[in-house]
């Protein structure tokens, strides 16, 4: 098969405006991809699919991947006017404008995204995989991709599975439900901020991670009564 | 009215048969269990194996597996009840006609197992209908479903036919129908069913 960087070339040939960014992998599997803009991702993948050197005809699997909002430390150089009093030539004291360069900590925050990463094979012509990686925007409000099952029908339940768990809305979808969790269900247990329901109630054997829970869970009962009879037991 | 053990023997040994209605009418239903037909998980696998030829489950009964809860005594929940499935095993289980016995197998069916932690996992299918007989293990061994299938047959066999204690079908005040959980946004709602399951004190 081509490398991945001779693929972003063909496809850059033959998709005009494609907008593809490389993605180096700098382990030693060295297993490169290809991160995709949302808008030319179907033209892409099409191409893909359809390319007589490549045929990736077959979509192995479809992955999420949750970013969350990253706090960022930078140190920065900063220069300003300070000012400082000297002794001047007689004598006297002297207020004198003095540069000083300072080193600043600043801290932003650089903005999450949701991620779907597909991974290609071609039956055919028996290479791959090939990774193809689709971002939104961010992970709140503009979380919409555009849906590859035109293309690869593989895809139907899987992305309907990341729909599920990682709430990456997959616009052109033919079928977009939930399919593991029921249709009330309003939360998306993967995405790394989900909260657990507080099922902690009755834990004999709490340990680590479970012990605290189970703790959280006795202190959010003080005083509603419910431990009362345990309390008249002791 | 229990017959003197002795006497019974002395008279069996002339031919005559004594016995009491009680002793009668559950040894009838201790020796006719019909399972629902009904499996979850991998422990499922194991009760099929239960009520193969090589365990044989047959030989207590219990060779029909009935497709319709209407027609099924027991429920052998084998396997991991998740939070979408609950409800479906609650609403199987109010199906059920009375006299009805749930025998919970398996380390998920009692208490979730390794899944406990998991937040799609109901931790033990006792905190919304009542069970009678608890497996542990993952999964049991098909002895360990014919020793459970035993002990639920003594329980039938004790159990009195008036006052205290007498099957759920003789008794016009038992309950018969269990809430089924809703689906919330966050979890099952409610969470447990209290009537069943008053949250069990740890003492230690």
């Amino acid at each position: 098969m081509k490398t991945v960087e001779e693929i972003k070339a063909a496809i850059e040939a033959a998709v005009p405006g494609a907008g593809v960014e490389f993605v180096p992998n700098p382990s030693l599997s060295a297993q490169h991809s290809l991160r995709l803009a949302p808008e030319s991702a179907v033209a892409v993948a099409t191409f893909l699919r359809d390319d007589a050197e490549l045929t990736l005809d077959f979509l192995s699997n479809v992955s999420g991947v949750d970013w969350p909002d990253k706090e960022v430390a930078e140190k920065v150089k900063v220069t300003r006017t300070v000012t400082k009093t000297v002794d001047g030539p007689d004598g006297q004291k002297v207020d004198q404008q003095v540069e000083e360069t300072v080193e600043e900590t600043r801290k932003h925050v650089e903005p999450g995204c949701l991620e779907a990463v597909y991974h290609l094979y071609s039956v055919s012509k028996k290479h791959g995989p090939l990774v193809i990686r689709l971002r939104t925007a961010n992970r709140t409000d503009q979380i919409e991709l555009p849906s590859l099952t035109p293309v690869w029908r593989a895809a139907e339940f899987q992305e309907r599975e990341v729909f599920d768990l990682y709430g990456i809305v997959f616009a052109g979808h033919p079928d977009l439900r939930r399919i593991l969790m029921w249709p009330e269900f309003k939360d998306h247990p993967m995405r790394k901020d989900y909260v657990e329901p507080d099922d902690f109630e009755y834990e004999p054997t709490a340990h680590d991670e479970v012990l605290k829970r189970a703790q959280e869970h006795k202190d959010s009962e003080q005083g509603t009564g419910i431990r009362d009879q345990e309390a008249a037991a002791k | 009215m229990a017959v003197d053990q002795n006497l019974k023997i002395e008279l069996g040994k002339q031919g005559i048969f004594v016995t009491t209605i009680e002793e009668l009418y559950n040894w009838g239903r201790r020796s006719s269990v019909w399972p629902m037909q009904f499996g979850l998980a991998c422990c499922a696998i194991e009760m099929i194996a239960t009520t193969m030829a090589r365990y044989d489950l047959a030989r207590f009964g219990a060779e029909v597996f009935r497709p319709s809860p209407r027609q099924a005594d027991l429920m052998i929940v084998s396997g991991t009840v998740t939070k979408k499935m609950a409800p479906q095993v609650v609403r199987l289980y109010n199906q059920m006609a009375e006299p009805r016995y749930v025998i919970a197998m398996g380390a998920c069916a009692i208490s979730g197992g390794p899944f406990k932690q998991g937040y799609n996992v109901l931790k033990g299918i006792d905190r919304y209908i009542p069970v009678d007989v608890h497996i542990p293990g993952c999964p049991p061994r098909p002895e360990a479903l014919i020793q459970a299938f035993m002990t639920l047959q003594k329980k039938i066999d004790g159990q009195p036919l008036t006052g205290e204690g007498r099957p759920r079908h003789l008794d016009a005040n038992a309950q018969g129908e269990f809430p089924v959980p809703e689906q919330g946004e966050h979890d099952l709602e409610p969470t447990s069913n209290h009537g069943v399951w008053p949250v069990p004190i740890t003492i230690r």
